[in-house]
């Protein structure tokens, strides 16, 4: 790998014919490469592994996929609907998402453009939110979802999504630098409810920012494992994260199921990373500039 | 007009009423309900009784709850040093202009930060297991060992490898922040440091280290928080035991099986609250810390 690239580096900037300065860069791309191999090689041996049988994972070490893959799926199907687990992620992760991105971005929008009293006060308090851990109130939260008659239920996971104060926080940066008043102010003249102005003219303008954080989100509810962890006991609600440690009970000498499994659970992310990496990416780094 | 300009601002309160409401009711009761119970005993059936601090002296004596710390701790430190260091020297090399495929070193870098984590913990445990481990069957391949080793059951080796883990989960995330913040220093600046005749190495250390360290700042307190929380990873690793002899049992995970396993609901919020005090003074020393360093190298 490293061959191919070398002669890229000496075709590339020819304003600079130091040769010393070269070698460094050779040795730059070496590290480069070296770390993106290791970056890449745990998935690729799950993705191997995954097609291999039981005694040939134990026999010796594998760089080839095998031919096991139908047989090691149709083994884990009979303890692990996986894809029951996918559905039952999906529909945490999506609705959880809309929560997040519909009540950050109304939250958002009443802290920007609305100068009530308190207003500074209270959006210190969201911020400050942000720094208390989540596991400060763990207790707590299977105890109100017990009251609330919500143990066990997609519910539990997808109600606290609505006051996620990153969002806040995200969103009203966009507002801030995107939104001038008088759009609000047209469309009172108009005579437009304060609720409809938000819902048909505000929302829209939000797309950009929505996207950017709806991945977000969308990514830490898939990956959850804490939460169903407490909060679910049926395998049958069970997401991915839990039913892949489901499969390390039934399956313990197992490995060809279990790195199947590991790598079903994983593909996903895999192939929104492939379509969203840019925007991906480029909101981690908003997200933490700005913070 | 005035008066009705008046009024609308307090639409506000409505705008922001729904997000409170929910946070009152899954964010903050739970927070002051668990500080509840950590002054009382409760083992999840009838009522809680209040005991006082008695969960909280049993927190001040108990040997696991140290022992925990000190994995967490140990657990981050390792992985933390090389994380913010090795991520600080890709940023600034991913920020020059010569490099080749930067977006796509950027990326390759920074996709296992989005793997779930759960996942990755059970995927290294079956890579680096005894019997059919393919760690072990490498090495064997290359004639390093003869005979498989015993991976799981050593307390370092195993505190080593989530230590890995979160590098490798982290590295990639941290080098995307300091790129964000690289780009926020002018090129002007560094050129013109570069024209006066500083080297590169000069440039880094006198221009580009001291405008960096508020994001510096900025990562180290996000890590403690984070680092400190350390649960998906070592818990699907040694399958929920914290094993070998509870050397990779976390303090999350000293909580969760006191609470959830145990029943010991009371003295589960105790070590909650215990480990949130400790996080909150780690954070304000490095805070306190890193910032009289930038105070004394301005001065």
């Amino acid at each position: 790998m490293t061959q191919k690239i070398m002669p890229q580096t000496t075709l590339g900037r020819d304003a600079q014919p130091k040769s010393k300065v070269k070698t460094s860069h050779v040795f730059i791309y070496i590290f480069l490469v070296l770390l993106a191999i290791i970056c890449i090689v745990p998935f690729y041996i799950m993705i191997i592994y995954g097609t291999h049988t039981n005694s040939e994972i134990a026999s010796k070490f594998i760089f080839l996929p095998g031919s096991a893959l139908v047989e090691n799926y149709h083994s884990m199907m009979e303890n692990v609907n996986i894809w029951r687990g996918f559905m039952n992620s999906l529909i945490i992760s999506c609705c959880s998402t809309a929560l997040t991105l519909y009540f950050g971005a109304l939250n958002a929008y009443g802290f920007a453009k609305f100068k009530f009293k308190g207003n500074k006060v209270l959006f210190w308090f969201v911020l400050a939110t942000m720094m208390v851990p989540q596991q400060l109130g763990l207790v707590g939260t299977f105890r109100i979802m017990y009251l609330l008659h919500l143990l066990d239920t997609y519910a539990a996971l997808i109600l606290p999504a609505a006051a996620n104060a990153f969002a806040v926080f995200f969103v009203k940066q966009f507002i801030d630098g995107t939104i001038p008043d008088e759009i609000m102010e047209s469309a009172r003249v108009d005579g437009a409810g304060e609720f409809k102005t938000f819902n048909r003219i505000i929302l829209p303008m939000l797309v950009p920012a929505l996207a950017a954080l709806g991945i977000f989100s969308f990514i830490g509810s898939w990956n959850n494992f804490m939460g169903p962890l407490v909060l679910l006991f049926s395998n049958d609600k069970y997401p991915l994260p839990l039913l892949v440690q489901l499969l390390q009970g039934y399956y313990g000498t197992n490995y060809g199921v279990q790195y199947l499994g590991v790598a079903l659970s994983v593909l996903p992310i895999i192939i929104a990373f492939a379509i969203f990496s840019k925007r991906i990416i480029g909101s981690v780094a908003i997200g933490a500039v700005k913070g | 007009m005035f008066s009705k300009g008046l009024k609308k601002e307090h639409y506000g309160y409505l705008f922001i009423a729904p997000f409170f409401i929910i946070f009152i009711v899954f964010g903050l009761y739970p927070i002051v309900y668990s500080f509840y119970l950590s002054l009382s005993s409760w083992d999840g059936f009838g009522s809680p009784e209040i005991i006082g601090f008695a969960n909280y002296k049993r927190l001040i004596g108990d040997y696991m709850f140290y022992k925990a710390l000190f994995n967490t701790l140990f657990i981050w430190v390792i992985s933390v040093i090389p994380q913010l260091t090795v991520s600080l020297i890709l940023a600034v090399i991913l920020h020059e202009k010569f490099i080749k495929g930067k977006s796509l070193f950027r990326a390759i870098f920074f996709f296992p930060n989005i793997v779930t984590a759960a996942s990755l913990g059970l995927l290294v445990g079956l890579i680096f297991s005894w019997q059919s481990g393919s760690f072990n069957e490498l090495l064997i391949n290359l004639g390093i060992i003869s005979d498989p080793v015993n991976w799981p059951d050593k307390p370092y080796f195993m505190r080593l490898l989530i230590s890995s883990i979160l590098f490798w989960q982290y590295f990639g995330y941290s080098m995307i922040i300091y790129i964000a913040g690289l780009q926020g220093i002018s090129r002007d600046l560094l050129e013109a440091a570069e024209i006066d005749g500083a080297s590169k190495v000069q440039v880094f250390f006198k221009i580009t280290l001291p405008l960096l360290k508020p994001i510096m700042i900025f990562q180290v307190i996000t890590s403690i928080i984070g680092g400190m929380q350390i649960f998906d990873q070592p818990y699907t690793l040694t399958n929920g035991s914290g094993n070998p002899d509870n050397a990779t049992l976390t303090s999350v995970m000293y909580l969760y099986k006191t609470a959830f396993t145990r029943y010991q609901y009371g003295y589960g919020s105790a070590i909650a609250f215990g480990l949130f005090i400790i996080i909150v003074i780690f954070s304000i020393i490095s805070f306190v810390v890193m910032n009289r360093k930038t105070k004394g190298a301005q001065g």
